[in-house]
């Protein structure tokens, strides 16, 4: 898989029934990286998200998959460039693991498709990859939060894109989960060179994942670059209305941000 | 050495996809087995009994003294119009409950089967229709009552609870209508129009089938061919519109087959009670959920009318039409559905919109 698809938002304009969420946005995302946006509630990074990932038409600009206006490229055509987990994905009832990824393979087959060997493949991939394999027959209801969560970025992965966005993928799931699901993506960047776009909460966890660091505040870009330039006390204040100190995570050395609340602050 | 786990895994896929497909084709060829024996029945049994090879001699069109007319007269275009109209309405339930999500969102839950019946009664006590025109005027009704549903529904993200809930008013409305009508027709008018109501199979005539058929071949032909993008569909309209789904199109499509249907079917028989809500969820407790559920969703259907409507001519004394039949059989499963412990999550869906 290349590195080489560009993904590019053009002056645009998202909003919802008149209400403008977004406006006059410009952004690159560097292929071949692993970019994360943030921002306060309602600041418009899922919506510019989903506008991305053609969910949303832009009432103003463009965005461009490889130059080309992904809302004038045939949809099954941009399905097999770009891939998306959207927030709250519903799994039919009684599903088994197998099935749902195999569901990924839809971009790849025509209206009466045949199913494949390449498909199969694909599926065990994307379940490997994810560490779910020995969950392939189980159905889905059973599974618990995190376990969850690993067959829908299979059932992403089994798209095979070369971008894959994802919004908030890590809600819902305890800081463990948080964890291991930011490194399994991280493992997709490095190992296939996966373009990974997602939206995050986490501004720490952000900071730390991040190769390329977007804060969006009232539908607008505020900064972007790498997590070390981005998060600084100014921002944080800026984009979230937050007093906060930044340290060097002695873990990773990325930027580590310390909000400062109206209690339990030191006096000495 | 990575190969070899990667051709290991690869198996495992294999043989747990074959695993489901072989489950869910045995599943079709077992109703589509239970439905021929049950035609075949239906065209055997009655006053007088025939053998099969007499009841299979007139359906190839040789003439059998007596058995011409009772089997090719009488039972067979009772057994077709109720096979057709059963696949329709398990079809067409089966599309809705999978396009919304929801059990409830059948069409006989939501009011498209009030309004087909309404405006039939309609046609038949006051403008003094029968057979064949009943259809001109029930299959526009039933869709132009989804379409007010849709639209007293609409509100960016439509769909799911709001259109069940809405769909229920619009329903109530409607059999005020119907019995308004009722009240005020002449005795025999409502003999005739309560026999249809209650669904009924012991109107069907050759001039019915025609039309019915002619509707529901192509109807079915384009659900059935619209299987793949309602699976995806079936993950939320974010991730279906991802894998390169044409929601909106192929939405729209499914709901106007689908209400096509389910007015065709209304038109020919009646509302037969319960089976467009019940054919999904048996089927899918048949098949266990893997695959799209229309086809044996369908099949369960016309196997449910068939079925009930041998139970109510000849199990009893006195003959029953087949929809107090479906009626007594499927509002216990529907409690059962909803209270079984265990699977609760159909419950708590229902539940929800309740």
């Amino acid at each position: 898989m290349s590195a080489t698809r560009t993904l590019t938002v053009e002056a645009a304009r998202f909003g919802y029934a008149g209400r403008i969420v977004v406006d006059g946005l410009d952004l690159r995302i560097p292929p071949g990286a692993v970019t994360v946006i943030v921002g306060a509630n309602a600041c418009g990074k899922s919506t510019l998200l989903r506008g991305m990932a053609r969910l949303l038409a832009p009432e103003r600009g463009s965005v461009l998959l490889d130059g080309k206006d992904i809302h004038r490229t045939p949809t099954r055509q941009v399905a097999r460039a770009l891939g998306l987990l959207p927030q709250s994905p519903t799994a039919p009832e009684g599903i088994a693991v197998a099935d749902l990824v195999a569901r990924g393979r839809t971009p790849h087959h025509g209206l009466l498709g045949r199913w494949t060997p390449a498909d199969d493949e694909a599926v065990a991939r994307a379940l490997t990859a994810t560490g779910v394999l020995d969950l392939a027959d189980r159905p889905v209801d059973e599974l618990s939060g995190g376990q969850r969560q690993r067959v829908w970025i299979a059932t992403a992965l089994a798209q095979e894109t070369d971008v894959l966005l994802l919004d908030e993928p890590t809600t819902y799931l305890d800081v463990t989960h948080q964890v291991e699901v930011l490194d399994l993506l991280t493992d997709l960047n490095r190992d296939r060179g996966t373009t990974v776009v997602m939206v995050l909460h986490d501004l720490n966890l952000a900071a730390r994942y991040a190769d390329h660091l977007v804060a969006v505040k009232d539908g607008a870009l505020y900064a972007t670059g790498a997590a070390t330039e981005v998060v600084t006390p100014q921002t944080v204040a800026d984009v979230f209305g937050l007093r906060a100190e930044v340290i060097e995570d002695p873990v990773s050395g990325a930027p580590l941000v310390l909000p400062v609340g109206r209690h339990h602050t030191r006096r000495d | 050495m990575s190969e070899s786990i990667e051709a290991a895994s690869v198996e495992v896929i294999r043989r747990g996809r074959r695993r489901r497909v072989r489950r869910r084709r045995t599943v079709v060829v077992c109703l589509v087995a239970v439905l021929a024996a049950l035609f075949l029945t239906s065209l055997c049994v009655g006053h007088t009994v025939y053998s099969p090879y007499d009841a299979l001699r007139v359906v190839l069109g040789e003439t059998v003294p007596g058995a011409s007319f009772t089997v090719g007269r009488l039972r067979l275009p009772r057994a077709l119009t109720g096979a057709l109209a059963g696949f329709a309405f398990g079809l067409a339930g089966a599309t809705f409950q999978t396009l919304l999500r929801n059990m409830l969102a059948s069409p006989d839950v939501i009011g498209i089967t009030s309004g087909a019946s309404a405006a039939a009664v309609f046609a038949i006590i006051v403008l003094g229709l029968g057979g064949t025109a009943v259809f001109v005027v029930a299959v526009p009704a039933g869709v132009l009552v989804a379409l007010v549903i849709y639209l007293l529904t609409y509100r960016q993200g439509v769909l799911g609870a709001r259109l069940v809930l809405v769909g229920i008013g619009v329903g109530a409305l409607l059999n005020s209508v119907t019995s308004y009508l009722l009240l005020r027709a002449p005795a025999w008018d409502v003999q005739e129009a309560m026999r249809w109501l209650t669904g009924s199979l012991s109107s069907a005539f050759w001039d019915g089938v025609g039309p019915l058929a002619a509707g529901v071949v192509p109807l079915s032909a384009v659900l059935l061919a619209l299987e793949r993008p309602l699976t995806a569909l079936q993950l939320g309209d974010d991730s279906a519109r991802a894998l390169g789904t044409r929601v909106e199109t192929v939405r729209l499509a499914l709901v106007l087959g689908a209400v096509g249907l389910t007015a065709l079917a209304t038109a020919a028989t009646g509302p037969i009670a319960f089976v467009a809500f019940l054919s999904g969820p048996v089927a899918q407790r048949l098949t266990g959920g893997n695959g799209s559920p229309l086809l044996p969703a369908a099949l369960t259907g016309a196997v449910l009318v068939l079925a009930a409507d041998l139970v109510g001519q000849f199990a009893f004394d006195t003959r029953f039409p087949v929809g107090v039949v479906t009626g007594a059989l499927g509002a216990p499963c529907l409690l059962w559905l909803l209270a079984r412990p265990g699977r609760t999550r159909l419950a708590r869906r229902a539940e929800g919109v309740l």
